[in-house]
């Protein structure tokens, strides 16, 4: 338990060591490193919900779950603030071009969560119907998945954190594309 | 008045009028030819007073559609259901849009959806689908190879 504690406080302490020299020491750590901890740590969602899902959202950030544990207190209303897009319920047809007009209006680097099984696949509207997107990444590409229909609370924090986690071993498709400019 | 009485009433007026059992309220089922006129008497006499149309909608039963309206009067507090069946390939209902002014959108929307023409509605044109879309999504037989799975 101890030892699993000291692991977990590893992964989300400041990335780097003290370098003792007389009368204090030098922190030694890479600047990406630092970056991405910083990015990580200050994921600002934008104020973004097609159904059902957003419910469940919005319980993830009031006072019984709270987010802002986390650092994502300050959801924006607009894309051009915002870090990360939760897509919370359905995609339709008719919101698809309004979904990819707001990932692209959202500033580099931004980040993807689709939220249960409508964004994931279309969900329960995969099948008979005229109007839904099957799934949120044919439209923009997604970062972490969620299964639920809705998901709990929980389940919307767990992916968030592990989104943090991805952040910081620099492992979004950002972050690849940025090191990689010929891919 | 009581669901009963308002059934009296009602069938007086209108004596065609076919009372449907098992419903929440009371549920009349009438001839489209009567529908515009029966409706009219919903609205302004003075002891039924229906000021308040609270839902339209259509069912599509395959070999005939339904459409179904919801009224309400919030000076005698009574509620009353209205069906009317309509002709499968060719759905024509007269329009209510001037009696109650929010029908208008309603049936736009039914119209969207199902099809249905309403007669002499002022601006009856899609509502949700996009102006070109081709067909009534709702319809039981409605198909799109294009946007649909089929299970």
């Amino acid at each position: 338990m101890e030892q699993n504690m000291s692991n977990k406080e590893e992964s989300t302490s400041f990335p780097g060591e003290v370098y003792p020299t007389a009368g204090g020491g030098i922190v030694v750590s890479k600047l990406d490193e630092v970056i991405n901890w910083a990015r990580a740590n200050s994921l600002w969602p934008l104020v973004f919900g097609t159904s059902c899902c957003a419910i469940e959202m919005m319980s993830t950030a009031s006072a019984k779950y709270d987010w802002s544990r986390f650092g994502f207190e300050v959801a924006r209303a607009t894309p051009r603030q915002a870090d990360v897009i939760i897509i919370a319920g359905t995609i339709v047809n008719k919101m698809a071009p309004v979904l990819k007009r707001l990932y692209d209006q959202m500033a580099d680097p931004k980040y993807v969560i689709a939220m249960g099984a409508c964004a994931t696949s279309g969900g329960p509207f995969f099948y008979n119907t005229y109007s839904v997107v099957k799934g949120a990444d044919h439209v923009i590409p997604v970062d972490v998945y969620i299964a639920g229909c809705p998901p709990r609370p929980e389940a919307l924090l767990h992916a968030m954190i592990s989104l943090q986690e991805k952040i910081r071993s620099g492992a979004t498709r950002e972050q690849i594309k940025i090191q990689n400019p010929g891919h | 008045m009581t669901p009963e009485e308002l059934k009296l009433k009602l069938t007086e007026i209108l004596p065609t009028a076919v009372p449907e059992e098992g419903g929440e309220w009371l549920t009349l089922v009438v001839d489209v030819s009567a529908w515009k006129e029966f409706a009219t008497q919903l609205r302004f006499n003075t002891d039924l007073a229906f000021d308040y149309l609270f839902c339209v909608t259509c069912v599509d039963w395959k070999t005939h559609f339904t459409m179904v309206y919801h009224f309400r009067s919030t000076i005698h507090q009574h509620t009353v259901v209205v069906k009317s069946k309509l002709d499968h390939i060719n759905p024509e209902i007269e329009t209510v849009s001037d009696i109650w002014r929010t029908a208008e959108f309603h049936e736009r929307e039914a119209y969207d959806l199902f099809g249905v023409k309403f007669n002499n509605h002022p601006d009856l044109r899609r509502l949700f689908m996009t102006d070109d879309w081709k067909g009534w999504p709702l319809r039981k037989d409605y198909e799109d190879p294009v946007n649909m799975i089929k299970l």
